[in-house]
């Protein structure tokens, strides 16, 4: 009979299974809203059409560029902590995080313009509009609004890790909190890489 | 080499990000020609080929183990049933 002792490497491999798992449920909770989604663009095709026109593309553009830049700054911020570079990894999560920062102001004059055009949950305009889109537009206003909680959770916990760094308990030899605030981060990019064409991409 | 001390460099993912952009623009262009009901289903093959990517180097997934990979496809396969057979039930009434 032999036992097993519990080395260092266990417990960063558990770190990060915690975390992943964490994740799945994430991507369940997104996914189910991406059921709703499917089923009413079967039933309501041309209202989402139309609905997605009314959104502007380059917002959308612009948020995915910046979500991706934030995911490569992340990456880059754990390549640097590896290797001891911890002015690197501070530029690199201090990047991550202004962009998450204009990423939730474009969404603020996003839907500041919607919601001043009487597009918004119960608004007169959607109640008395074709069914479609007030589903589109539901779906819309929750699934980008749901997203962008995950953002300022996402900002919050990089600053948690860039202090982390800064104070060094986070290093090259202990940064697994570091690795989980970046799949965090990531699966936050992930899932706005579906929201974008399904929103703003389907004419 | 144990997958915790695997370093990506700067280079490769630099070169991720790129083809994350080149991805985007194709996304977007491709919308931009009229294919009917195919046009959801392309949308949705360039997320995917880009989820990829951010996947595999970004996430790590590539250097992971086992237990990881398996249980990330086991959780997208359940999504993929979650989502298929309903919108089947739904495409078919």
């Amino acid at each position: 009979m032999s036992l097993h002792r519990i080395s260092a490497q266990d417990h960063e491999s558990g770190k990060k299974l915690g975390m992943w798992l964490f994740l799945y449920t994430e991507i369940i909770l997104f996914g189910g809203l991406f059921v709703l989604y499917a089923v009413y663009l079967t039933l309501h095709t041309q209202d989402f059409i139309e609905g997605g026109q009314e959104l502007n593309r380059i917002f959308g553009v612009v948020n995915t560029v910046i979500l991706l830049v934030s995911s490569f700054a992340v990456a880059a911020s754990i390549t640097a902590v590896q290797q001891g570079q911890k002015g690197i990894a501070l530029m690199g999560l201090g990047g991550s995080i202004g962009c998450g920062l204009i990423f939730l102001v474009n969404k603020y004059f996003e839907w500041g313009h919607k919601i001043s055009h009487g597009i918004y949950p119960n608004s007169e305009r959607l109640l008395e509009g074709a069914d479609g889109q007030n589903i589109f537009f539901g779906l819309y206003y929750v699934i980008t609004g749901l997203h962008g909680l995950h953002i300022i959770i996402g900002i919050t916990v990089l600053a948690v890790a860039m202090a982390f760094v800064i104070s060094g308990k986070v290093g090259p030899n202990r940064f697994a909190l570091l690795e989980n605030a970046g799949l965090y981060w990531h699966l936050v990019d992930l899932i706005w890489i579906f929201i974008f064409p399904l929103f703003y991409l389907i004419i | 080499m144990e997958p915790h001390n695997h370093i990506i460099s700067y280079k490769t993912l630099f070169g991720v990000l790129l083809a994350l952009m080149a991805l985007t623009g194709v996304t977007v262009g491709a919308s931009y020609v009229d294919l009917g009901r195919l046009n959801v289903w392309i949308a949705l093959a360039i997320a995917s080929v880009k989820a990829s990517l951010v996947l595999l180097i970004f996430m790590h997934m590539k250097f992971e183990g086992r237990l990881l990979k398996l249980s990330f496809l086991s959780t997208v396969g359940f999504l993929a049933v979650m989502i298929g057979f309903t919108f089947w039930d739904i495409a078919f009434r």
